[in-house]
């Protein structure tokens, strides 16, 4: 019916506006990531110094900063509803799917706002080499779409729950440590300069663990938000 | 079937060593592919009863989900002690992130979190339903580790230790016999521990519904 996923998608949209105008007037999310990815990335090269590390090592790092930037801030979008109780008024508005694609793509953007931010200063700050750049904001980009897929499920269910912040991340790590190993490893070879063969499997991993994890948490969702 | 499981454990110390290069520590397979095995049969009776919670919102169906779950936890831990005793006589370290032992460490810490998540919640339904969803998204991940992180990180698991490429058993008869003897006693000791552990829930849940 193109009737109803029209409404779809501009119910969605309204649902993401809203949170985009709330984000806007208290920057809270925002503020939260890009200051916990700026500082954990400036610990990190600062205990490091410019001493040169493998490519190996800058990928594990990189995901590092960019997995706990992302439980920072990424489980705010349900609990601002829980806490200021329009979740309900949410709920008689707008059917689930609606609510959670526009939750998502809010998560989506917050998250890219961010990498954009924190990518260009890593590789300032450890003087990573950039050999393959257009592959590395490929595999940086599905990295964005899998950590949001996953997460924000799992940010509706946290909110639900008494103690929020330490579960998160416990919640989310299981879910994301498939996705983390290889996007370390794809981001690895990007860096190596590594020719395409040798990560096109990452690559279809990460495409595929995106398609999975944003379908398997819409259809999920509903459990979570009717409860 | 203590019997049964007696006359297992004593075989399979007394009979000769069922593999020659790795010598008497060998015998700890009769015991850790079994753990393994009941582990995924108990995690999977766990989804599956998750699913049907989804579907019926009946709380006995949840109740279920837990008893396997936990179950499922403790064979999943001593599959992990005994698979890391292994690794250590083996390949020389206990722990070596080869692909199964990524993958049993994910499902340790999928069943933690499960469990972590339980205990924040407090209303029965709702810890029922987030725990149901939980277990079914974290474990929608494992396929994902079993075929793709073996691409990435090479195995040391032995790919034959049971049949062999064309499918006929690699093991002597007295091994194959007490190996499934013990594969078929876990199984059934584990569906005995399931339903002792069941009658235990419904009568505690008794005993509650008396003191309201």
């Amino acid at each position: 019916m193109p009737s109803r996923s029209a409404g779809l998608v501009s119910k969605s949209f309204a649902v993401f506006a809203k949170d985009i105008r709330l984000e806007l007037r208290t920057r809270y999310a925002l503020n939260a990531i890009l200051m916990f990815g700026i500082t954990t990335l400036a610990v990190v090269s600062f205990s490091l110094g410019q001493s040169g590390l493998s490519p190996k090592l800058l990928a594990a790092l990189f995901w590092v900063i960019m997995f706990f930037s992302a439980m920072s801030g990424l489980a705010q979008v349900f609990i601002r509803e829980e806490e200021t109780g329009t979740a309900l008024a949410l709920k008689l508005t707008a059917d689930p799917d609606c609510i959670y694609i526009g939750k998502l793509v809010f998560n989506f953007v917050l998250l890219s706002t961010m990498t954009a931010i924190v990518t260009p200063l890593f590789f300032v700050f450890t003087d990573a080499p950039v050999d393959n750049l257009p592959w590395f904001l490929a595999v940086l980009a599905l990295g964005v779409v899998g950590l949001c897929g996953a997460t924000t499920l799992v940010a509706s269910i946290i909110a639900k729950a008494s103690v929020k912040g330490a579960l998160f991340s416990v919640l989310s790590f299981p879910i994301l440590m498939p996705l983390l190993i290889s996007l370390v490893s794809a981001t690895q070879k990007t860096l190596e300069n590594a020719p395409f063969g040798e990560f096109s499997a990452e690559l279809q991993f990460l495409v595929a663990y995106a398609v999975v994890m944003v379908t398997a948490s819409i259809m999920l969702f509903k459990f979570v938000w009717q409860e | 079937m203590f019997l049964a499981m007696s006359a297992v454990i004593v075989f399979s110390f007394i009979t000769p060593m069922p593999q020659q290069q790795i010598g008497e520590a060998s015998r700890i397979f009769y015991y850790h592919i079994p753990q393994a095995w009941i582990c995924v049969i108990a995690f999977a009776m766990s989804m599956i009863y998750s699913i049907r919670y989804l579907k019926s919102k009946d709380l006995v169906e949840d109740d279920k989900a837990v008893v396997a779950a936990k179950l499922g936890f403790v064979f999943c831990i001593l599959a992990t002690i005994t698979g890391s005793i292994f690794a250590k006589v083996t390949w020389g370290s206990f722990w070596n992130w080869d692909p199964r032992e990524t993958s049993i460490f994910i499902l340790l810490l999928i069943y933690g979190a499960y469990f972590a998540l339980r205990g924040a919640v407090e209303v029965e339904e709702k810890k029922a339903s987030l725990a149901a969803v939980y277990s079914i998204f974290a474990f929608i991940t494992v396929p994902f580790l079993i075929f793709v992180v073996p691409r990435i990180v090479p195995s040391l698991h032995p790919e034959d230790s049971i049949v062999d490429q064309n499918l006929e058993f690699t093991m002597g008869p007295v091994v194959r016999t007490i190996f499934f003897s013990s594969l078929a006693l876990f199984t059934v000791v584990y569906f005995w521990m399931y339903s002792l552990a069941r009658r235990v829930q419904i009568l505690e849940r008794k005993q509650l519904e008396l003191e309201d």
